[in-house]
Order: C-alpha cells, then sequence, then structure tokens
C-alpha cells in the first residue's frame, strides 16, 4: 500500500512537471505582454519595462528560470497586481470559492443522492418521474440562470438571503444553491441506474425474503454498493467546484479565483496563469489519488492486497 | 409512512424552484451579457446604502466598482480605478474644481517665467500625511524621479512626463542620471519645476495620478510591501484607506489630518467589488448600493425614473483608415466611409445608453476657448455627419480612379458583445456603398494592439480618452511620426499646425486655439479616421447623494465634497 502511494506520488510529479511546461509555453503563444499602457509607451521604453521583468529573454531562458524558482517554491509575481506575490493572491482568493464548492458540493450530494433513492425505490411511478425530470433540468439549464433568479426571488423580491457580494456566512447560501444545481442533477442520475440494478440482484431479494423491510434492503444493502460510480464521478466534480466558477462569482460578486484566473489570461499576467493552472491541476491529481483509495474502502473487491 | 411525506414534501420544494426557475429563465438570461465598448471601460460605481440610517442622515457612501484595485502605489498606476482612489486619498500640486480648472491642492500658487519654462509651486505648510509627517516638496522630488527611473518599471511615468518635464524621457531609457529630472525643492515649502518646452495645461496635470506626492521616508520603508494593503499606503487627501481587501472591496474615512479637513463632509465610502451588471441593478434597487451603471438593455426599464442620470465621457470612437494600404490611400474612398454610416441610428438603437453621434475629432463639452470660453465642438461644428448621398458620390468617384468595380475591404474590431454588435452594424451601413464588400475580423484587444502597430489592418475600430485637458491630447497622436498614429497619415500642413501651436503659441492662448481648430478641420478633410462616437455611461444614482463632481480626465469622480442629505 505505501508503495503504491509512494509510486503515485512520484507519476503526480512527473505529470506535474509536464503541466507545467506544457503551459508555459502555450502561455507565450498569447498575443501580446502584460503591458497595461503598451500603446502609450515608445518601443524602447516598453522595453526597459519588459527587461525589468526578465520578459526579453529567450523563452527557453525564462522557462528555466521559471522552473528554477518553482522548485524553491516561488511562484513568482503577479504583473496587473503590481508584484503581489502569486502564492498570496492564490491563498486570498482560493477561500471563497473553496468554501463555495464544498457546500455546493456537499448539499448538492446529499440532496441528489436522496432523489436518486426516491426515483429508485418508486421506480417507474410519479416520484421517479419527478426527479428524474429535475436531473434532466438541472443538467440542462445553465446555473447563471438558476443563479440570476434566486439572486431576483430570494435576494431582491423577498429579502431572504443577501442579493450578492461576501461579508459572512448568509452571503454563501444563495451561490451555493446555484452552484449545487450540477451536482444534484449527476448525482441523482447516477444515483437512481445504480439502485436499480442493485437492487435487482439476487441478494437483495434474499434480504427481502428474510424479511428485512423496504428501507433496510435500501440503506443497509443497497447504498454501499450503489456509491461506488458516484465517487468515481465526485473527484472530478469536487475539483471543477472547488477551483470557482468565473459566472457564479460574477454574479453574486464573490472575490473567488475563478473569475481571477480567466482575468490573468486576458491580461497576460504569466505568473498569475502559471501558478493558478499547477495548483488546479495539483488538486486535481490529488483527488483522483484519494479516489482510487477510496474505492478500496468502499468496495473489498478493489482492494490492493497483492504483495505488501 | 412519514418518512415517505417527508421525501414528498422536499420533493414539492425542490420541483417547485426549478418551475420557477424555467418560466423566468427568458428575460434573466440578458443579464449576463453587459459587455462595454473599449480598452477603458474599467470603471463603475454605486454607491451603497449602508445599514445604519437613522433620523439624520449619516454620511456614509455606498459604492460599487467593476474591478479591483490594481496597485494603489501612484508611480505604477494606469487604470480608472487605481486612479480613482488615488485621487480621493491624495492630494498633489494643483485638484480639479467642479469644472474640471485646477484649484489648489498642496500648492497654494505658481509663479511661471516668462518663457513658460519653468514653475516655482509655493506649498502650503500646513498640510500633513496622514502619519502626521509634513508634505514637503521634496515628497514630490522623490515621486516624480521614483516614476520616471527605469528600475521602477513604471509605464505612466515615462508616458506622461516625456517631453514635459525636462531630461524625463532621457532618464526613462537610462540615458541619463534621475537625479538630472527637472524638478528640485528649493527650500521645504518651495518646488521648482523645469519644462521641456512650455506647456499650457501643465497646471491641470499636476492633478493626474503619477504626479501625486509620495513620503520618501515611508515609502523606502515599507519597500516591496509599500501600498499593497491599507497598513502599507499613506494618504494626504480627503480620505485614507480603513480596510482593502482584494477582489472584495475597500473602505476609505475621512482623513483628518487632511489640511482642508473642515470641506470634507462624507464620513466614510464603501466599495465593493461588482462585475456584474444585473448584480449592480439589484444591489442598488435592495438599497446597499447608492449608485450602479446599467448596461443598455437595462436603460429602456429605467430610462424614466428620476434616478437615471446620463454621465458624459470624453472618449471618442472612430474608424482609422490605413492610408498605405492601395485602395484607402485613396481620399474619396476614405471619405465615402466617413460619410456612409448613420451614427445617430448606431447610438441610439445599439449603445443605447446616452452615447452621443461624434462629428470630428474632439469631444463635447471637453475643452473651449481660452478667449470666448465657447466649447471647442460647437466652435468647429459638426464637420462629418452622416450623408449617404454625398458618400455615393465619394465613392463613385473612387471606384472611378482606383478604377475598380468592386472592392473588398478588411475590418478589424473588438472581440466583445457590444463590439460585435457594432461591427456588424458599421459593416451593414457600409455596405450601402455599391460593390463594397467588408469583412469583419474579431480579435482580442491585445490583437488589435499589435495589429495597428505593424499597421497590418485596413480599417479599425479604435478609441482614445484624453491625458490631460488641452486639445493636443487627441490632435498630436496624428503627426506624422505620431506614437499612436498608425494609419501613415502624414501631412505637412498639419504637423506645422501642431507643433507651431506646442512651440512658438504655446504662450500665446487665443493664437494656440485657432491653430487646433484648423488642424482638427485638416484632420477630417484629410479624411484620416471617421468618425463615430462620444461615449457616454448610463447610471441610476440615489437622490440623497449631492455633491459629486465628474472629471473628464484623471479620477473619475471627485468626492471632497460630496454628502448625503434626506437619507
Amino acid at each position: 500500500m505505501v508503495r503504491y502511494i509512494l509510486e503515485r506520488l512520484v507519476y503526480m510529479f512527473i505529470t506535474l512537471l509536464l503541466i507545467a511546461t506544457l503551459t508555459f509555453f502555450l502561455m507565450k503563444l498569447l498575443p501580446g505582454t502584460p503591458l497595461s499602457a503598451a500603446d502609450k509607451l515608445s518601443e524602447e521604453q516598453q522595453a526597459i519595462v519588459l527587461e525589468k521583468y526578465g520578459l526579453n529573454d529567450p523563452v527557453p531562458v525564462q522557462y528555466f528560470n521559471y522552473i528554477t524558482g518553482l522548485f524553491q517554491g516561488d511562484l513568482g509575481l503577479s504583473f496587473q497586481f503590481d508584484n503581489r506575490e502569486v502564492s498570496t493572491i492564490l491563498l486570498e482568493r482560493m477561500g471563497p470559492s473553496m468554501t463555495l464548492g464544498a457546500q455546493a458540493l456537499l448539499f448538492g450530494t446529499i440532496i441528489g443522492m436522496l432523489l436518486g433513492l426516491i426515483a429508485a425505490i418508486y421506480h417507474n411511478g410519479f416520484l421517479d418521474y419527478g426527479s428524474t425530470f429535475i436531473a434532466v433540468v438541472g443538467k440542462s439549464i445553465p446555473s447563471f440562470v438558476f443563479a440570476g433568479i434566486l439572486q431576483f426571488y430570494l435576494g431582491v423580491q423577498w429579502g431572504l438571503f443577501p442579493v450578492a457580494l461576501w461579508e459572512g456566512w448568509e452571503y454563501t447560501v444563495l451561490p451555493t444553491i446555484a452552484l449545487a444545481i450540477f451536482p444534484i442533477a449527476i448525482a441523482a442520475r447516477y444515483m437512481r441506474t445504480e439502485m436499480l440494478e442493485v437492487l435487482g440482484s439476487d441478494f437483495i431479494t434474499t434480504a427481502r425474503a428474510k424479511g428485512v423491510n423496504r428501507f433496510g434492503v435500501v440503506f443497509k444493502h443497497g447504498l454501499r454498493n450503489a456509491l461506488i460510480p458516484l465517487v468515481t464521478i465526485i473527484g472530478p466534480l469536487a475539483v471543477s467546484l472547488m477551483t470557482g466558477t468565473l459566472v457564479i462569482e460574477n454574479i453574486f460578486s464573490v472575490p473567488g479565483i475563478g473569475e481571477q484566473f480567466v482575468k490573468s489570461i486576458n491580461t497576460n499576467d504569466y505568473p498569475i496563469i502559471m501558478g493558478t493552472t499547477l495548483f488546479f491541476s495539483f488538486l486535481f491529481i490529488l483527488i483522483i489519488l484519494i479516489i482510487d483509495l477510496l474505492y478500496g474502502l468502499i468496495d473489498p473487491r478493489i482492494r490492493l492486497t497483492e504483495g505488501d | 409512512m412519514k418518512k415517505s411525506n417527508w421525501l414528498l414534501l422536499v420533493l414539492a420544494l425542490a420541483l417547485s424552484m426549478f418551475l420557477a426557475a424555467c418560466s423566468g429563465g427568458g428575460d434573466e438570461s440578458a443579464d449576463d451579457g453587459s459587455g462595454e465598448g473599449s480598452e477603458d471601460t474599467e470603471q463603475q460605481e454605486g454607491n451603497e446604502g449602508e445599514e445604519g440610517t437613522s433620523g439624520d442622515s449619516e454620511q456614509v457612501l455606498n459604492l460599487s466598482d467593476t474591478a479591483d484595485i490594481p496597485t494603489m502605489d501612484s508611480s505604477m498606476a494606469t487604470d480608472t480605478v487605481a486612479f480613482q482612489w488615488l485621487g480621493s486619498t491624495k492630494d498633489g500640486l494643483y485638484r480639479l474644481d467642479e469644472n474640471a480648472n485646477a484649484e489648489p491642492g498642496i500648492a497654494k500658487d505658481h509663479t511661471m517665467s516668462e518663457d513658460g519654462t519653468t514653475y516655482t509651486f509655493n506649498l502650503r505648510e500646513d498640510a500633513n500625511w496622514s502619519n502626521g509627517d509634513p508634505v514637503t516638496a521634496n515628497d514630490f522630488v522623490y515621486a516624480w524621479q521614483r516614476a520616471v527611473n527605469p528600475d521602477t518599471g513604471s509605464e505612466y511615468g515615462p508616458y506622461m512626463m516625456s517631453g514635459v518635464i525636462k531630461n524625463a524621457e532621457a532618464i526613462s531609457t537610462g540615458e541619463m542620471e534621475v537625479s538630472e529630472l527637472g524638478v528640485t525643492a528649493v527650500d521645504d515649502y518651495t518646488l521648482e519645476v523645469q519644462l521641456e518646452q512650455p506647456t499650457p495645461y501643465f497646471e491641470s496635470l499636476t492633478a493626474f495620478g503619477t504626479f501625486l506626492p509620495l513620503n520618501q521616508s515611508f515609502v523606502e520603508e515599507q519597500g516591496d510591501s509599500y501600498a499593497q494593503e491599507a497598513e502599507s499606503l499613506l494618504s494626504n487627501g480627503p480620505f485614507k484607506f480603513e480596510s482593502w481587501d482584494q477582489g472584495e472591496g475597500w473602505t476609505v474615512v475621512k482623513n483628518e489630518e487632511y489640511w482642508d479637513a473642515e470641506n470634507v463632509q462624507l464620513d466614510e465610502i464603501n466599495v465593493n467589488v461588482v462585475k456584474d451588471t444585473a448584480t449592480g441593478v439589484n444591489l442598488y434597487n435592495s438599497g446597499e448600493i447608492d449608485r450602479t451603471n446599467l448596461s443598455s438593455e437595462f436603460v429602456d426599464e429605467y430610462r424614466s425614473s428620476e434616478e437615471f442620470q446620463i454621465k458624459d465621457e470624453p472618449t471618442l470612437f472612430y474608424l482609422k483608415m490605413n492610408q498605405t494600404g492601395d485602395i484607402l490611400s485613396n481620399v474619396n474612398a476614405r471619405k465615402a466611409i466617413q460619410y456612409a454610416i448613420n451614427k445617430q441610428d448606431m447610438t441610439d438603437v445599439i449603445l443605447n445608453n446616452g452615447s452621443k453621434p461624434s462629428t470630428g475629432h474632439m469631444p463635447e463639452g471637453f475643452v473651449s476657448s481660452p478667449g470666448t470660453d465657447e466649447g471647442f465642438r460647437e466652435m468647429n461644428g459638426d464637420l462629418v455627419t452622416y450623408d449617404l448621398e454625398k458618400a455615393k458620390e465619394h465613392w463613385a468617384t473612387a471606384k472611378e480612379e482606383l478604377g475598380m468595380d468592386s472592392i473588398e475591404l478588411e475590418y478589424l474590431g473588438g472581440d466583445t458583445e457590444t463590439a460585435k454588435k457594432l461591427d456588424a452594424y458599421i459593416k451593414d451601413q457600409l455596405e450601402q456603398l455599391e460593390g463594397l464588400t467588408v469583412n469583419v475580423s474579431s480579435v482580442p484587444f491585445e490583437v488589435r494592439l499589435e495589429r495597428d502597430t505593424n499597421m497590418n489592418y485596413q480599417l479599425q475600430f479604435a478609441g482614445w480618452g484624453p491625458d490631460y485637458i488641452d486639445p493636443n491630447t487627441f490632435l498630436n497622436m496624428w503627426l506624422t511620426d505620431g506614437g499612436n498614429n498608425h494609419t501613415g497619415y502624414a501631412s505637412e500642413e498639419y504637423d506645422s499646425l501642431i507643433n507651431e501651436a506646442n512651440t512658438d503659441l504655446a504662450q500665446e492662448p487665443e493664437a494656440r486655439w485657432d491653430n487646433f481648430l484648423e488642424a482638427e478641420k485638416l484632420l477630417m478633410d484629410d479624411a484620416v479616421l471617421a468618425p463615430l462616437y462620444q461615449r457616454s455611461l448610463a447610471q441610476l444614482q440615489k437622490p440623497y447623494v449631492k455633491g459629486v463632481y465628474v472629471n473628464p480626465m484623471g479620477a473619475d469622480y471627485t468626492y471632497k465634497y460630496a454628502y448625503i442629505e434626506g437619507k
């Protein structure tokens, strides 16, 4: 087990290095410079400013410098925010995005799983169609539409929650719900399909025959078996939720990372682009590793026992 | 049984939410695309009504901005948000008053040498920084030297000071020592400034962000962390920073150390970063902010409201025409393009935010004659208006002269929503000219800039906002070697008009003014560009917000004299 994890960590490192390299060279293909007043300076003056940031060096040299810095834990300084440390900006902006993402994931999967369960239990009944309908709607209507509606009704019209901004827990409610729509839909669909399959298995029939009641069968015997596919998709879902969403963050004025990432690309803020990409990739790879380990806990059949 | 009832309830609730969502979907989807047209669009404000409203009006203004403050370091600032809050927390030598004229700031008054190249400013002795240090002449010397010093990496320092302050250009390219800059502290309260040449607009320039003073010992003590958070900032202006959270917003409070504190009425200004226009409107309606900008789709809804207002801006948009190409080197072809676009419909229908058709290359209400106080635009009149007949005539002549029947032109436009709408409209208008096909390329701003610099375009949608209050800021860019000309326009007559205005006539405001009038006419006559519109901003502002001045350059708004009444 330990060897397996170590092996995975080595691969993780190589993957990150590859991502860093690829991103760096792709990023250098972006047109323009990080200068914000390029149109107002003479070429000579532009060159002097670029020199200060080491942007006049050949790209391979810049790459080498960047990677060297990276190994020393230095992500560099932001251009658009006048020399603020990239790591500081990332930390500040990740907080709100991760809070929202985690809340939406928790809320979304629990509600989604409940919906899926109901649908499976009342298979082909009214409740089944109802919950399937919700899942389809949730998956097909974009979250910014929900966000706008939530903001208008719950915020402006009924005054139940703050309209936007970021000043306390109550400010997270509306963006969390808006973000949760997607995980609700996904979880509900997976849960229903898997549960139906599991409920048709022989061991369930056996359990029923032994007199275990309907809910006992579902929760005790069915749920654990139906969880595996769900765990597979929750990983990537978690990352995409926690790395922030441009649209939701803009609509609710959340100071998150999603918006910042897009802006850094538009302004050629190279260090922020690199820092954010690497951080997102790291999260992704880490989550995949965790999920692989989780499989073993949930399903003994996948447990890695051979050898050590 | 109980359990399933509970589940039913949850389901019903969830369902109702989704159904509500479906029915409302149509009108909400429009909220999202609040694109704006041009490069300097950062600016958006709103005043927020803070919670605590007791009997008497609390002197708290609540605003929003569409972007973060990238930096509060006056040497490094390049954008409207930074200049706005630098202007609110710092006083330069002069400030801009209600009519954009210079009013005393840290300088009480000044004298100018006879040749107009040496200014001696007398500074007030009662001005202090928010840490109690006095504001002295050295603070200006240090700040200006820092701004042009190549080691600082400033963009606006070299840009604003080159050709104005003596030796600034040579210092910015490393050819001269920083100490050679034409600014010296004669004593603590006397500042002497040497200019390259007489600069009639120099007074108003000293109100601009890049020229603000810096407290040397404080800046050096803070080192790299200077101006990165509320604690690493000093103020010598009406307000000072209390808190500043990146991405979220900031709060400035009245600066009790300010020399003119008795005339400052607001106790506090809160600013939140709100990027989405629909969100801004929702926050405004729920009383969280006191002012918000409207995009065109909201204008019709609020136009009749008493809180609706139009903020005029001196920013112009126009088509640049590259004269080095074989078609647009023909002056008749360029003239046809000038006259073929119905600009009134464009501003009324597509922009729908109070923007006005522009008929020359000087915004309305920007500068007025030194003699009669009549506006530049009024004096020169509408030089280029929509006239399809005239356009067609010029076009026919052009086709004949070129010996071509069908002509294709490439049109370089922006990639925002509004830009695409405008470009499609302009294409449609231009194609009223028989045999003309316009191919629109929508590219990101950076690409457009690059192609502009390399003159790799035929027609280009471009914009320009002023850097100081003087006709020169719009007209000197079309000099033969003008840094932003990039059209291939080279006219000796035009060059001599502008150069004369800035040298021989620099001390004779009225004759200088006439030169500029003449130059603009020539520019339109030579059909260097096709004027499109002057941008305005539609906004909502609560009626209890009073005394906010709008400026044509630098900080967009002056809050020094603002107050809340009758909230």
